[in-house]
Formats: structure tokens, sequence, C-alpha cells
């Protein structure tokens, strides 16, 4: 056991854990953050999406030991009363069914958009195709995309 | 998401609606004994009850217990929609909670064979209307004026000549006094305000903020996590264990062996339990087991698969549904075609993977999870953990997924076993790995079909399926009984059409757990049933879509072939295009659907684009409709060609998304999903879109290619 300290949404936790534990526990049992989903424990599903440093990363499959001290961002970063583009894109597509797999679905369409604000069906592909739904949301999701990145401009032309 | 932060005192009781709970007999099944415990429990004097469904407190906030599983199915937002609009209220103006388990209060809670909706709407509708109606003659009374005089309207009731209004919380008690009326008038569904818009769901924007609360999520005080160890034989039993690793691991509380109840069996393991999920993940890693794995036989899916076909060639089968003389009926065909279709065993593989948290205190049990039927867990726990039902209080929480996996109740009972042996609230955490393997699974099955033409018509007809029979599993089963799902999927009116049928199941006992896998027995039915239909409509020369509308003489079916026809341009398909349709039927609702497949450049197939028609009858929420459907595809297209669950030395063999993989983004198509307009009752929605995928998607790749496929999964990229 050691003691880290991560920082998730601009907040300071400390955590005390085993070098080992997957970030994707430490940010649900340890800081109590559990919007992040356990799907699969080995990345393939993207369910416990987050990001480290800016980029979309599995945080079931990165050690406590090596997140520590990055800037994590969870889906409780965004916003909590779903003022983010991608979350009113969400929203408006109706895309969530039982939701399990949204936090992580949207943590990387987030990504996506930021790397490439206005992105094509290939784009979309490359960025989503290693996140699972099972209740097969993906042609909302394909749409919730396309409007997000529509919100987004319109912001950026309104500033 | 629950209902025990919700104390009685919240709430406001409206006695009076005993009686028209009672008239429409919804809630208390037993009949007046049970109304006279509701009248007692009215008589408390912190409030009155509306019913089990409606509360209304006196600010006029309404409250709506919401009795069904949300899996993703959207019965959070169908149930309220349905009261909302004959209640006259607002949505926005209403809370919804998840109720207890409670089968006296709400009958049957389980969520499944699509029933939220189909099976519930008219008593609702009525329930609804009758609160309205009270509250509107209490305003009446109030103001001393006709009730004819007044309407309901967004939470008021309004007095229109001369506009006076009173807020529902001002009227509450008042109606409470009231007797209800006999009868109330519900509203045509062309004045409908809320049903069948496409309301947003309420539940959406929890779930993009990460604030909804799932199974995994939830947390108790002292709350300790335990992941199994199960014997990966369905049967086998521990002989001993040795946790002396386990034991050193930091977090580890207490190692001890488990049973759970599975059907007419126990499944056996050792539970780590620790003070974190990752400390007991950690602790039965270094678990070593021996496992007893004697007497029962040890199969492989080539074995199982063997076996069916055997059976299908040798022996006639427990005989479901037949007419006229099969045998002489082929005699005097002018063709006879035989196939034979195999589908897979598969995975319900929620993407929540399944747990359980449970509080054992000694005289009570209360457990918290994604359940798809409370009332289940209830009365298979009450012997096995020696309560009484009501104190065995469940918790319904989001369920990430569903689909059949869990409205069983191993799990329920495997939490409670483990709190009770620790003495503390316990999650129980299934791995993904635990969660692939250990089922239950939709079970694999093969179909023999025969059919004679005779005029270009079905003149005779034969389908036999081999497979486990899943009321078969049960203690005491009668196991020469014939699968009572037999025909699902197949259309009503080939029956009459027809002229000499006959269909036939030779269950499979195997020791492998099998449970409903969403649309159950149609989901693999409808393959077979609706590829044969392909292959005979090809057979007797025609166009598929004209072929199944020769033999659907029925309007409602009609209506449907044609608009499947419109809608996909199934006329002015190109040279290089390849197009499937099937059409299947299923809790009361009938899908068509037609598959769209092209070569890509490489000479591969690939998917363009399906259409479906949904004919549901009467309905809630398009939009809702149209995700089911949207989803039931790409559920289908999964179980047809990327995963499939196969057994050797009798265990599963894939155990995670790496080796039981997804449909992804990438092979998703386009969609495009038209609801019926009609005033037929109310049908499924989460299932019936799914049995007819697969075969439209075979019969395209027929069409493009010639080449038919009778076996799934198969993978697109060899074909």
């Amino acid at each position: 056991m050691a003691s880290y300290t991560l920082k998730i949404n601009s907040k300071t936790y400390t955590v005390e854990a085993d070098p080992k534990m997957p970030l994707l526990w430490a940010i649900r049992d340890l800081a109590g953050l559990t919007g992040t989903k356990y799907g699969c424990g080995i990345a393939q599903c993207g369910a416990c999406t987050v990001h480290m440093g800016g980029q979309p990363v599995r945080s079931c499959s990165i050690p406590v030991s090596v997140a520590a001290g990055k800037d994590l961002t969870t889906i409780e970063g965004l916003s909590t009363d779903n003022t983010h583009p991608v979350q009113q894109a969400w929203i408006k597509e109706q895309v969530p069914q039982c939701g399990y797999c949204q936090s992580g679905q949207i943590m990387a369409a987030t990504a996506l958009l930021k790397k490439t604000p206005n992105p094509t069906d290939k784009d979309i592909d490359t960025a989503m195709q290693g996140h699972i739904c099972r209740c097969g949301t993906y042609p909302r999701i394909r749409k919730a995309i396309k409007t997000a990145s529509q919100i987004m401009n319109q912001k950026a032309s309104a500033k | 998401m629950e209902t025990k932060n919700l104390t009685r005192r919240n709430f406001i009781k409206l006695s009076s609606l005993t009686g028209a709970a009672l008239t429409i007999g919804f809630y208390f099944p037993a009949g007046a004994k049970a109304a006279e415990i509701m009248k007692t429990e009215t008589a408390d004097s912190l409030g009155v009850d509306l019913n089990a469904w409606i509360s209304i407190d006196t600010n006029g906030k309404v409250t709506i217990t919401n009795h069904r599983a949300e899996m993703g199915q959207g019965s959070f937002q169908s149930v309220p929609q349905i009261i909302a609009e004959e209640l006259e209220v607002d949505l926005n103006d209403v809370r919804i909670i998840f109720a207890q388990g409670n089968n006296a209060k709400y009958g049957s809670q389980i969520t499944g064979g699509s029933s939220t909706v189909r099976g519930t709407y008219k008593k609702l509708l009525h329930l609804s209307a009758t609160a309205r109606e009270m509250l509107i003659e209490a305003a009446a009374k109030k103001w001393n004026v006709a009730a004819s005089e007044c309407y309901a309207e967004n939470g008021h009731v309004i007095h229109k000549p001369s506009g006076k209004k009173f807020h529902y919380g001002e009227l509450v008690a008042d109606a409470a006094k009231l007797t209800p009326p006999a009868s109330v008038q519900l509203k045509d569904p062309k004045d409908y305000k809320i049903l069948r818009k496409p309301v947003p769901r309420q539940d959406t924007p929890l779930k993009v903020n990460g604030t909804a609360t799932f199974g995994l999520d939830k947390k108790l005080p002292g709350m300790l996590y335990a992941v199994v160890e199960r014997n990966p034989r369905f049967q086998g039993k521990v002989k001993s264990f040795d946790d002396t690793e386990t034991k050193k691991v930091p977090g580890v509380k207490h190692v001890i062996p488990v049973k759970m109840s599975v059907f007419n069996t126990f499944r056996e393991g050792v539970a780590v339990v620790a003070d974190s999920i990752w400390s007991a993940m950690q602790g039965r890693k270094v678990l070593k087991v021996e496992w007893d794995d004697s007497g029962f036989e040890h199969f492989s899916t080539e074995q199982l698969y063997a076996r069916m076909n055997d059976d299908l060639k040798t022996k006639d089968g427990l005989s479901f549904r037949t007419k006229g003389n099969f045998a002489a009926a082929l005699e005097k065909a002018d063709k006879k075609i035989d196939a034979t279709y195999e589908t897979p065993y598969e995975s319900h593989s929620c993407m929540e993977p399944v747990n359980c948290t449970a509080h054992y205190q000694g005289d009570k049990l209360e457990i918290w999870g994604p359940i798809q039927g409370p009332d289940w867990v209830q009365g298979l726990l009450s012997p096995l953990v020696g309560l009484p039902e009501e104190k065995i209080i469940v918790n319904m929480t989001f369920l990430g997924g569903g689909f059949g996996r869990k409205a069983f109740m191993d799990y329920p009972h495997e939490a409670a076993v483990i709190s009770k042996a620790v003495n503390a609230p316990v999650q129980v955490v299934w791995t993904r790995e635990d969660d692939t393997t250990q089922g239950p699974f939709r079970p694999g099955m093969v179909y023999q079909c025969s059919a004679g033409l005779k005029d270009g018509r079905i003149s005779a007809y034969k389908a036999k399926l081999a497979g486990q029979n899943m009321d078969h599993q049960w203690p005491g089963a009668q196991k020469d009984s014939y699968n009572g799902s037999t025909t699902e999927g197949f259309l009503e009116p080939y029956f009459e059409s027809i002229p000499h049928y006959s269909f036939s199941d030779l269950p499979l006992d195997v020791p492998i757990p099998v449970m409903w896998w969403r649309s159950v027995y149609a989901s693999t039915n409808g393959f077979a049933f609706e590829s044969f239909m392909d292959e005979l409509a090809v057979q007797a020369g025609k166009d598929p879509l004209d072929f199944r509308r020769q033999h659907l003489g029925e309007e409602r079916y009609q209506h449907l072939i044609n608009r499947l026809e419109e809608v996909s341009g199934w006329k002015n398909r190109k040279k290089n295009e390849g197009y499937g349709v099937s059409i299947t039927e299923c809790f009361s609702s009938i899908v068509g659907e037609v598959v769209k497949v092209s070569k890509k450049a490489d000479g591969k197939v690939k998917v363009d684009k399906v259409w479906a028609v949904m004919d549901c009858g009467w309905y809630v929420n398009p939009d809702i409709i149209r995700a089911q459907v949207e989803g039931s595809i790409v559920m289908a297209l999964g179980a047809a060609t990327v995963h499939a669950t196969h057994f050797n030395d009798g265990k599963a063999i894939e155990q995670n998304f790496n080796t039981y993989k997804m449909p992804r983004i990438t092979e998703t198509p386009e969609i495009e999903v038209h609801v019926v307009d009609n005033e037929e009752k109310a049908g499924g929605v989460g299932e019936p879109g799914l049995p007819p995928f697969s075969a439209a998607l075979t019969n395209a790749i027929f069409d493009l290619t010639g080449k038919r496929i009778r076996k799934l999964p198969f993978n697109l990229e060899e074909v």
C-alpha cells in the first residue's frame, strides 16, 4: 500500500492503495466517483474511459501509481448539470438506453471532438470502435457526435 | 432511485381509491380481503393514499411508483407517460421511483416478455382517469358547481365558466373522501397530449453525467465486497480449498464456501470477501480450490449438436401443434423442400456485469441490485434464507442491461448467503469473465424443417426443433412436456393458410443453465422459420414479399408488408444489391425487416441498411420504440455474425469481450424504423424487433450471392 495524489476533475484526492490497483477502482471506490464504469477489466469495452492529460484512456488498465499526479477528468468533470455540448447532444438524440456504457462513450466522444471538431463518419468509427454498447445505441451515438459538433461550432461562433 | 428514503410520511394517502383498485382488479388478486388491508393502511393519520401507483401530496407533487425494472427499455418513461396522460399532469412535475418487490401490491413485477406496457396499460389508463375524475368531483363540490362544468389540465382542476382553478394538491384530502366513479371515459387516442409523442426519457439526464445509480454503484456503510470463484463446470462441487495466500492479501476479511440456487441444483464456489473489490479480486487470484467434478457429463459443443442432430433424425419429438395430415399432404406436393438450421448458445453479456448487494440482519434481509423481477427474488429467497417474503426487501437499481439474465435469482441468493455468513452488508461483484462463462445462456438450437409446395403455395409444413427446454430445469419439472414456445415467432395467419402442418420439439437434457435471452425462443425460431420461408418462396418461384403476402390474408399483415415494401424500396432494388425480408410475431407485436447488402470493393459482403416496420398496436412513445428496434437489430447482428458461446470439457470457453466479441459502431448499418399507427391491443416493444433480423440478413445474402446460410453465427468477412 502507498499513498497517491489523484487530481480528478480539478480536485485533489489522497488515496491509500496498492500501486497495481487499476485507476478505475481508485476512482470508483476511493474517490467515490461512480460515473466511471467497470465493464470488462481488459480494455476491450471502453466503459471505464476517462481522460488522462486530455487523452482518453481505459482506467481499468492503468495502475493508480501511473495515474498519480496527472490531470484526470471523469464524466462528473464534464458538467454535473448537463451543460457540456456532448451531454446536451446525448440528451437531444436520446442516446442512452440502459446507460451503463454511456459515460465511457461520452468521454471518448468528447476527446474526439476536442481534437477533431468536425468529425467524418470515419473519424467517428476510429474514435468509437473500442466502445461496446450492448443496447446497440451506435446509430444514435453517431448522430449525437455530429449534433455535439454543431453545438460546439455554434458556441464558438457566438463568441 | 430507490424507495428506501421515501417514507410514508411524504405521502398523502387517498383511501377512496381502494375500491377503484379493487374494481380494476390490479393490485389485490386476493379480492375483498386484500381490500380490507388497504383500508386499514389508509386509516393512517399521516395522510391518504391514492393507490400504489400514484401519490399526490398537498403541494400537488405527483409521485409515480414504477413497478417494473428499468434496464434500458424505457419503462422508466413509458409507465409514467401512460399515467400522466389520463391524470392530466405534466411529466416534468412527476417524480418517479422504483417500487420494491411486492407481488401482493403490484401483481407480477417481472420485467420480461416485453410485458411492461402491454400487460398493464389499460388498467393504468383507467386508474389514472379515475383519479382525475375524483379530483374534478372534489373541486366541483368545493365550488358547489356541476362536475361537468369542470375539467382537468396540467395538475389543476379548472371551472370552465368562471376560470377558477384548484391545484391538485388542494384537492387530495377532499377527493380522498369520495367514492370512486363506477366508470370513466378514456381519451380518444387522437386527443392524446403525452402518449404517442416522442417525449424525451426522464432517465436520460441521469445517464449522461454519471449520476444514475446502477447495482454496482450502491454503497452502504460498512459494506464489504465479494468475488466468488465458482466451479466452472455447472454442476461441480467444492472438494476443498486453500486460502493461505488469499488471507495474506491486504483487505481480505473472509474466505467462505458458498452455494447458490440455480434451478434444480446449486452452483458451488468459494467467496473472497474484502474491504474493496480490488482486494477481493487479488485474493481470488491466489485462492486454490479443488473441485469435485464427478457424477455429471463434461460435454462439448460438438457433442451437444451431434446429439440434437441425431435426435432430429431418429425421433418424432413432442407434438406441439398440428393440423391435417402432413405426411399425406407432402406426398401430393409438387415440390418437397428440406432444410436444417442451427443457432448457437449465447451469453447475455449485459454491460453491467451481474452483481448484487445484500444485507442480512437476522430478522430481515434487504437487497439492492439490477433486478428484473423483485417479487420473484422474494419468492425464491424466502424458503432458502428462512424469512417470510415481507421480511425480504428488494430494491431495484437501474439495470445496466438485463435482456432476461437479470430476471434470474441466483445472484441475489448468493449475495444473501454471503452477507449472512459474514454478518455484514456485502456487494457481490461478478467479473466480466464470471458473467460470460457462468450462464444462464440462450440455448443452442437445431431446426429441421420440411415442406411441400403445391400450385405455388405451401401445402404441407413441418418444423421440429431440438434444444434445451428452459422449463425442464425447475425442480420436479415434467421432462416429457413439450416446449410451449415451439411456434413462437411464427406468424399467426400461417396457421390458417397452411392446410397441413406439424410442430414438435426434442428437448435436450444437459446440465447447462439456460434462460430467457431477449425475445427468448423467438430469437432463434425466427431465423429458422423465416429462412425456410425464403427458401420456399425461391422454390415456388415467387418474390419473397409476394409469397408471404399470398399466405398472410389478414389486413394487418397485408398492411405491414405493403409498408415494408414501400419504405425499403423493395421493388426498385438495383442489380448489385441483395435484399432480404423476414417477418416475425412475438409478444403480440409483428415486426417486418428488410436488409440490404452489397459487395465492397474487395468482394466481401457489407450490410448497407435495415428497414424495420413495427406493429405493436396501441403504443406509448414512438422514439422509445425506434430505439428498442434499433438496439434489437444490433443485438441480433451480434448473435448472427460475431459471437457465440462454446463449451469444452463441461465449461464455457469464451470468457471476455476479446473472444466473446461484440458488434461495434463500425459494423452497425443505417437503421430506419417505422411504427404502425393502429388501435390494435398493445404489444411488446423491447424484444419483437430482434427475431426477424438474422433471417432478413441471410436472405439478403442469398439474394446477392446465391449462398444460403443455415448456421449462425457466420463471419460476414467469409461469405
